[in-house]
């Protein structure tokens, strides 16, 4: 076996980024041997397989949502004969997705902003201040991530119902800020630890109260962190299912996820897979338009959560 | 810092104790509390039953059939998405270095990672679908046609079919926890080891594995704690908590719904497998993290 590293060159943009990630390494393979080249390539083999695995799937659903019913039925490895616009009309209209769409937004534009302002205020306290307790509440808000969400589904169900609150907006928004606060505070109280002390020390020789240092200097200091938690939230919410399944009966307000499930067990009764396939593509565009905007923040956050250790 | 500071303290975590208490921590507390009740249906009566729901959940060959599957979960679906995303990191970075293309494959390989289960789960039943799916569809094409049936049918395989669509979404997930992890690592280390006349494997196993193992343990606790759950995949696969699909491939949380919400109303019993599977949750996440401990290296 040949002890000579891999030939490959590491080039800036093939070394997997990652902000603290040491400097490329240097070890510079000069000669190749032909073990290197076979594991070489096995490894790109074994790479584009999985890539493939992983981008198949997406494909066909792209696809199969321009086709009409004969053509899926028929010949569902064909390209479409025409790209058949109409089953994104009629997943948006005749299949309500435009109406989740829209409950979807109204409930996170409420959910969103609560939870980034009011984990922010909470880490903040508990990052900078010494207290009586703070250790134990922190360490209570991170047993919230612990526990899978359907274990407190029934008490919650006829929690919301004898607050009035079953079915509506505003009381989703709160249960959602509910479950959000655990891992954007443990998040964020990180966050504000690691902003230096100074500028709000000067701040508060000069004169400004706890509320104007808040606000005017730290809130602004940590906008990287809330950006992450933004989006983290923002995907984490989209894709909510089991909440609104129980919190939100009522067909009116059904969001995305919940309508999509609905809509694929309609399916089994009355065919319109095109209007189906139409309606994951909707759903999946804002997700893979964030993921491609903010790819590296979003993956560090998400692994963040995943090393609390 | 004066006692002024409370002034700021109080109010700033206010919100955020009111909602995680009253939403959060109160269900909880209550789930646990509705256990020993022999609550039903739409009456408001809580009668007290001790601890009859957990008798019936001892007794309940629906209940051991569902724990069952999740045991078989627990099991497989750590195992196979740690081997294979460790797999996969490995060749990323042999030896210290980067594969070709890495970003972009580490960018697709995690993207099944932030799409919603839900459209995960739709899009995998119709391509398991026995007609029109794109599994079949495949097998056909490379003349393997004797492997096709209907994957989501057939009750020997469901749970498998199911759990391979869980792994499919994760492995880029833990690939990219476990890069992290090797990158840190510094490469002088790598460098001795050549000098030493250690090749690829042993380089791996004597250096890298090691020092990515606090990585390795946090996710096989992660994975393992979602192998408890299992709810969304089965559900939207299933097309339901009540179709012959899900009762094939029903894990305690399906039942705990079905028993619920499932036109049963039994909320006494399904909040009594709802505290079991914290328990669950909780022994076995004390128990991995000692069974895992090592000696950690500083480096």
């Amino acid at each position: 076996m040949s002890i000579v590293p891999s030939a490959v060159e590491p080039t800036p943009a093939a070394v997997p980024s990652q902000p603290e990630g040491g400097p490329p390494s240097t070890v510079a393979g000069k000669k190749s041997s032909l073990t290197d080249w076979s594991v070489g390539g096995i490894t790109q083999v074994l790479l584009i397989l999985w890539t493939l695995l992983v981008v198949m799937p997406f494909l066909w659903m792209i696809m199969t949502s321009f086709k009409t019913d004969a053509e899926i039925i028929h010949s569902p490895w064909d390209l479409p004969a025409t790209l058949q616009w109409d089953n994104f009309a009629r997943a948006w209209n005749e299949a309500r997705i435009g109406r989740y769409f829209v409950n979807t937004l109204i409930v996170m534009s409420m959910s969103l902003t609560g939870t980034l302002i009011i984990s922010a205020m909470a880490a903040y306290v508990l990052s900078r201040f010494e207290f009586i307790g703070r250790r134990v509440l922190f360490f209570i808000f991170l047993a919230g991530l612990m526990f899978p969400v359907f274990l407190a589904l029934v008490p919650l169900s006829f929690l919301l119902r004898d607050l009035n609150l079953t079915g509506t907006y505003h009381g989703l928004a709160l249960v959602y800020i509910a479950y959000s606060l655990p891992f954007t505070i443990f998040f964020m109280t990180g966050f504000f630890k690691s902003l230096p002390g100074e500028v709000a020390e000067a701040a508060i020789i000069d004169g400004a109260n706890h509320y104007q240092v808040f606000f005017q200097i730290m809130l602004p200091m940590a906008k990287a962190g809330l950006i992450a938690m933004g989006i983290f939230n923002f995907i984490g919410q989209w894709n909510q299912f089991l909440l609104p399944l129980v919190l939100m009966p009522n067909q009116d307000r059904y969001l995305l996820s919940q309508g999509l499930q609905f809509l694929a067990i309609q399916q089994g009764y009355g065919n319109d897979y095109g209007a189906l396939f139409a309606a994951l593509v909707i759903t999946m565009v804002p997700t893979l338009i964030v993921y491609v905007l903010f790819q590296r923040r979003l993956e560090s956050g998400l692994t963040a959560g995943a090393l609390k250790g | 810092m004066n006692h002024h500071k409370y002034r700021l303290i109080i109010p700033f975590l206010a919100p955020a104790v009111f909602l995680y208490g009253l939403f959060v921590l109160y269900p909880y507390s209550r789930a646990v509390y509705v256990s020993f009740t022999g609550w039903r249906g739409l009456s408001p009566n809580m009668p007290w039953v001790g601890l009859a729901n957990y008798e019936r959940l001892w007794n309940d060959q629906r209940f051991h059939d569902a724990l069952g599957r999740n045991a078989q979960l627990l099991f497989v679906l750590p195992t196979a998405t740690i081997l294979i995303a460790l797999t996969f990191a490995a060749l990323f970075t042999q030896g210290g270095q980067a594969v070709k293309g890495a970003s972009f494959y580490r960018i697709v390989f995690f993207f099944p990672q932030v799409t919603s289960a839900v459209i995960v789960g739709i899009l995998w039943s119709y391509v398991y679908h026995p007609n029109v799916g794109l599994l079949n569809g495949f097998l056909d094409v490379v003349g393997l046609d004797s492997l096709q049936r209907a994957w989501l049918g057939d009750p020997a395989i469901v749970l498998w079919a199911i759990v391979s669509v869980a792994v499919w979404s994760g492995v880029g997930f833990y690939m990219v926890i476990f890069l992290a992890a090797m990158q840190a690592i510094p490469s002088s280390f790598y460098e001795a080891a050549v000098l030493d006349g250690a090749g690829k494997w042993r380089s791996f196993r004597d250096i890298t594995f090691p020092l990515i193992w606090e990585s390795v343990r946090t996710s096989i606790i992660y994975l393992a704690i979602i192998a408890l759950d299992f709810f969304v995949l089965i559900t939207v696969m299933g097309g339901g908590t009540s179709t012959s699909i899900s009762r094939n491939a029903e894990v305690a949380a399906v039942y705990m719904y079905d028993m619920a919400f499932g036109g049963n109303s039994r909320w006494g019993l399904a909040s009594a497998v709802g505290v079991v599977l914290l328990i669950l949750t909780l022994l076995l996440s004390v128990v991995l993290m000692r069974v895992t401990r090592r000696e950690t290296y500083e480096y």
